[in-house]
């Protein structure tokens, strides 16, 4: 398929050649290979694929938290060095503060990234609310449900309003209905803003429904094996996984799992 | 805030289950010495305890003050020093190999062992009592804070990291926050173990305190006296302990160990 990225100028995050080689006990282990991939500003980008493919791996070198060995990375047509500017993070674990409330912990983000809090107290309400957590501003985190603090972690990373966000199988902790519920929430809240997500997951359903274009990537050593677009209509209702084309682009992802001896047919 | 605090104290039931078992007690003990009349040098009834406290309550309650403040003043040093040791610790690699390793090295000896070496070095008094207090009480705070510091969700590392939190921000807004619990529960071994310091030095380098009026009623045979400081050292420690155990409370209202079932 499109292996090759285009290289129209339209191009925000520009991923070229890139690997990574961890130095280990029983000599060099690759954990990334050859990585080529362009994202366009705006874009929602699943990758997936099995566990150990490096798809973790590379979100940490896109966050500026691991280098990568070797190839480039560009943002914005910069090469990237440490994590890039106006970028919000998700984990699978929410990790917010057990002492702070759920507004001060939203409000953690501007204090790390040195900006004054009070600014940015207005915007945190108003998006704590945006993402159904009105009334619970004063609560502390173990007073919420995991999809509740989840949803306060995806307010701490656009509370500074990034251009992009990288999300780590966010929702994998979650049981089945939440994660469906927030899946539609994150569909929503990006059709509204013009962020760049780039959203790791091993839920084949989630990276369809979600993406414009997914990348399935494959392990030892971790690689893309295929990148296609997702062309269906949004907004997304969550019946749309029983339609046909949904269909057929799961059953392409699982196709290349079962062939990596993943899943069997 | 204060008033659900309270609250929770009085409902905790296993309070009331403590005095009733206490009182059932001494009921019990003062019955068996009333039935059985064993001589007064091994056993004394709890009602001549009470009255060999009242013969001269303000010599009891002078020395209890002075173990008190023995106690509290090693106490204080020990979490003072004890957090210094293990900010130290944590930031530095060579604080971690040299001191880190020297502690675990000496927490294996029986400390209280060493007690009659600081009468040799500091010679009898405040000073020999307070350090073998402090040596018994800094072990458990500086070991419970090292690990608090440094357990710290590596995700949330990542996350500061990501976000570029200054390095300020990574230590005074997750990991001395993240490691206060630790440090309350080495606090509630560490006051315990200073009293039994404090105690330990008035046996040895002792001239006053509860630990020396055991120490010479024992040596006058008055069993009597020596139940008297028995009965306010347990009294003691036991407020010792609640008072840090309240702290805690009061420091962090949101740990685990604090919140309700139905919150």
């Amino acid at each position: 398929m499109n292996m090759m990225a285009d290289t129209t100028p339209d191009t925000y995050l520009r991923i070229r050649g890139a690997g990574k080689t961890y130095p280990s006990q029983h000599g060099p282990v690759v954990a990334l290979s050859d990585i080529n991939l362009d994202v366009r500003p705006g874009e929602f980008l699943s990758i997936v694929g099995p566990s150990g493919c490096g798809k973790s791996t590379l979100l940490k070198c896109l966050a500026g938290l691991e280098n990568i060995t070797s190839g480039g990375i560009t943002v914005s047509g910069k090469p990237l060095s440490g994590p890039p500017d106006r970028m919000g993070v998700v984990f699978q674990r929410d990790v917010l503060l057990d002492w702070r409330t759920i507004l001060d912990n939203v409000l953690l983000q501007a204090e790390f990234l040195g900006h004054p809090r009070e600014q940015y107290r207005e915007r945190a309400l108003q998006l704590l609310e945006r993402f159904g957590l009105k009334g619970y501003e004063k609560r502390h985190p173990w007073e919420l449900s995991g999809g509740m603090r989840q949803r306060a972690s995806i307010c701490r990373a656009l509370l500074c309003d990034p251009d992009l966000l990288l999300m780590d199988e966010p929702f994998g902790a979650l049981d089945a209905m939440t994660r469906d519920d927030l899946n539609v929430e994150l569909a929503r809240m990006w059709q509204e803003t013009n962020k760049t997500v780039i959203f790791i997951t091993h839920s084949i359903s989630e990276a369809v429904f979600l993406a414009d274009r997914v990348v399935m990537m494959s392990r030892t050593p971790g690689r893309i094996v295929d990148v296609f677009d997702v062309d269906l209509p949004r907004p997304r209702p969550l019946s749309v996984r029983e339609s046909d084309a949904f269909g057929v682009y799961a059953q392409r992802i699982r196709h290349h799992f079962a062939e990596l001896g993943v899943l069997k047919e | 805030m204060k008033n659900s605090l309270i609250a929770k104290i009085m409902r905790d039931n296993r309070s009331l289950d403590i005095v009733l078992v206490l009182l059932g007690t001494i009921l019990l003990w003062e019955l068996a010495v009333r039935l059985f009349n064993p001589p007064a040098i091994i056993l004394p009834a709890p009602s001549a305890i009470w009255a060999a406290f009242m013969q001269s309550p303000w010599v009891f309650i002078r020395n209890m003050l002075y173990t008190l403040m023995t106690t509290g003043l090693a106490f204080a040093i020990s979490v003072v020093l004890g957090v210094v040791m293990a900010v130290g610790i944590v930031q530095s690699k060579f604080l971690e190999r040299t001191v880190y390793t020297l502690l675990i090295a000496i927490n294996s000896v029986p400390k209280v062992a060493l007690a009659p070496l600081f009468v040799i070095w500091l010679g009898t008094g405040m000073s020999s009592q307070l350090a073998v207090a402090v040596m018994l009480a800094i072990f458990p705070i500086v070991i419970n804070t090292v690990l608090g510091l440094r357990s710290v969700d590596p995700d949330m590392l990542n996350l500061a990291k990501a976000t570029r939190a200054s390095k300020f921000d990574i230590i005074y807004k997750i990991r001395v926050p993240n490691a206060l619990p630790s440090l309350f529960s080495g606090m509630k071994v560490g006051i315990s173990f200073a009293l039994v310091g404090a105690i330990v030095g008035e046996f040895v380098a002792g001239g006053r305190g509860l630990g020396f009026l055991v120490l010479t009623a024992q040596g006058q045979f008055d069993t009597t006296r020596v139940f008297v400081s028995l009965v306010l050292l347990g009294v003691m420690g036991t407020i010792l302990f609640y008072a840090v155990d309240v702290m805690e409370r009061i420091a962090l209202p949101w740990h685990s160990s604090q919140r309700q079932p139905n919150a």
